[in-house]
């Protein structure tokens, strides 16, 4: 049987996190992807291409537009007969559209997916990452949200798939997308980024948090920081990382005057080296810390910069 | 108008669980429980509604053990009105969860609906969008700022990209996320008070539900530690280690 992905992408193009999530499904089965939105022509064509992908169907409608999940969800229904597992990210997207999926069908669905042992067998992790389950769905169709930094992105060149269209009957006018403020940014995209400079309540003001942003762009990294710098006004929303917000596992992180909660280690403990600039020798970042550096930040991060600077 | 808040009690977020000697399930037995924190965010904004005169009931329900009354008695405090408590298994998946809730929407008829986001135990992020798709009702969630007016809610939300504004009509569905709003702290006479509104017990039975697992939990495990690294004594020798060790940055 096969295995449906949604696909998630916006009028910028197609999310990253599709490619690691068709990944996760191969594993599965032979993958399908559905590709639901208006003027989205161009973001089946590139999944088409995507060697690991057997067939896109592609639903382009001004009513898929937005992602409003009341009307994605009865379209996937309508689509879902045949396939053994429906995928989407554990992102935003997919953790609004999923369970709504999920539960048309009468499924339990299983969120963040971080390993896949058999097709009805998954691991993931629960408390905030404090634990790992590992659990097995007795459902016929198996609903799941991967976890996108736990599977590689698949490769994007190469493939051929066919792209059937589709049309849809469903219809909703209950909710309706009224506006969207997306964060422009040159920086990379916090999910992909290869270095993350990230900082914490220490920070003090939106003001000082320009010294993380001048490291950042220093070394061509995404920005990133605590709840409590987003709480206080620090830094957007977009920015955080930990249980609640987003999961990254770039090459290097680096924890500015953040002091290592569970929640927030929850989103950042997977990165390959883990740097933290902290005036506490006693705080927690430094039990998961590669290189710490018991300094303050003020100091700290400026001397960094420029040190890199040349 | 009325409002209803699920509620669920989790183990305190500042305390650290660990899975059972067998790795069979979590061992949650003496630890300190809570509201889980999304759902007094929930609560806080019933309350607040209530408050601006927009809903005249605020309803709170908690499914589970028969100690969730504590919980329930808390968001009492706070302000709602009513509390509902459904006996049932403490484990109770998401799907299982809406279903029950479900039932108490067919029963009392709310306007509108908040939950938690995200429950900081079973980290599921399920439970609201479920039970919109089963009463067929448009879904809010991760909400940052609603806005009720003339039968609709604007509700904007936390998006990886962003914020984004959606209008539902309702009745709707809410998720809350952190920035909603700052939970009150309930005042000693609200305390006093809370223990005298009315707080019914049902039976999951009463409403009906199916509630066999799905899901079954094979093995719970702490997962691989990160060991400590080192403390390095200068900018320059972070910069050395970084280029040179770890060799993540040219
Ligand atoms: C339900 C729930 C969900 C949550 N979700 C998240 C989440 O997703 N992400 C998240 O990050 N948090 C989350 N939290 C919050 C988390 O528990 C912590 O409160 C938060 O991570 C703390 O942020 P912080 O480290 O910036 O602040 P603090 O804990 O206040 O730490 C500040 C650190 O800066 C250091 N410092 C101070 N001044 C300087 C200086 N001049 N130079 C160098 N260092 C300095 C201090 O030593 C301290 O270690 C959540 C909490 C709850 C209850
Ligand atoms: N047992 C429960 N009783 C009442 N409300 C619940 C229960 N479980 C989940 N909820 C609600 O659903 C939200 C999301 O939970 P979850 O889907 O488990 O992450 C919580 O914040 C609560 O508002």
């Amino acid at each position: 049987m096969s295995v449906l992905v949604i696909a998630e992408f916006d009028s910028q193009g197609l999310k990253p996190a599709t490619l690691n999530t068709i990944t996760a499904a191969q594993q599965l089965g032979s993958v399908e992807v559905l590709v639901a939105g208006h003027q989205c022509q161009a973001i089946a064509q590139a999944l088409s291409s995507c060697p690991a992908v057997a067939k896109v169907w592609l639903a382009d409608d001004v009513q898929f537009a937005h992602s409003l999940a009341e009307r994605l969800a009865l379209l996937i229904v309508e689509r879902a007969a045949g396939f053994s597992h429906i995928l989407a990210p554990a992102t935003s997207f997919g953790k609004n559209l999923l369970p709504r999926v999920a539960a048309l069908l009468d499924v339990q669905q299983i969120s963040d997916v971080i390993a896949i042992i058999n097709a009805d067998t998954f691991k993931r992790p629960i408390y905030a990452g404090s634990l790992i389950a590992t659990v097995q769905s007795r459902d016929a169709i198996k609903v799941l949200t991967i976890r996108t930094t736990a599977f590689d992105v698949t490769a994007s060149q190469g493939g051929s798939a066919a792209i059937e269209t589709i049309g849809s009957t469903s219809a909703n006018a209950q909710s309706e997308f009224i506006s969207a403020s997306l964060a422009v940014s040159a920086r990379p995209e916090l999910t992909a980024a290869k270095i993350i400079v990230s900082g914490g309540r220490a920070l003090g003001s939106a003001e000082n948090f320009d010294l993380i942003y001048k490291l950042a762009d220093t070394l061509g990294a995404a920005v990133g920081a605590s709840r409590a710098a987003v709480d206080a006004g620090y830094a957007p929303n977009d920015f955080q990382v930990g249980q609640t917000g987003k999961i990254v596992a770039p090459e290097l992180y680096i924890a500015v005057g953040i002091s290592g909660a569970i929640q927030h280690m929850a989103g950042m403990k997977d990165a390959k080296v883990i740097v933290a600039i902290n005036k506490d020798p006693d705080a927690p970042i430094f039990q998961v810390a590669d290189y710490g550096l018991v300094a303050d930040l003020f100091e700290a991060v400026p001397a960094l910069t420029q040190a890199l600077a040349h | 108008m009325k409002i209803l808040v699920p509620i669920k009690r989790v183990v305190d977020a500042n305390v650290k669980v660990r899975p059972n000697d067998s790795q069979t399930h979590v061992d949650t037995a003496n630890l300190k429980m809570a509201v889980n924190p999304f759902c007094e965010i929930a609560i806080e904004e019933a309350v607040r509604i209530a408050e601006r005169g927009v809903a005249t009931e605020v309803i709170v329900v908690c499914i589970g053990d028969t100690k969730g009354q504590e919980q329930l008695r808390s968001a009492l405090a706070i302000g709602a009105d009513r509390a509902i408590l459904v006996e049932a298994p403490t484990d109770l998946e998401p799907l299982a969860v809406a279903k029950a809730l479900k039932a108490l929407i067919d029963k009392e008829q709310p306007g509108l609906v908040i939950l938690g986001k995200q429950s900081i135990d079973g980290d599921n992020n399920q439970t609201g969008q479920m039970l919109a798709a089963l009463c067929g009702m448009p879904q809010g969630t991760f909400a940052s700022e609603l806005v009720i007016s003339d039968g609709k809610a604007t509700v904007t939300r936390e998006i990886d990209g962003g914020l984004e504004t959606l209008k539902l009509g309702l009745p709707a569905i809410i998720t809350t996320d952190l920035r909603l709003n700052e939970p009150r702290y309930a005042s000693l006479p609200n305390i006093m008070k809370a223990k005298k509104k009315p707080l019914e017990i049902l039976a999951l039975a009463d409403l009906g539900v199916d509630a066999t697992p799905r899901v079954n939990t094979l093995k719970v495990e702490l997962p691989a530690e990160r060991s400590a690294g080192i403390k390095v004594a200068s900018v320059a020798e972070l910069v050395d280690k970084l280029k040179n060790q770890a060799k993540v940055i040219a």
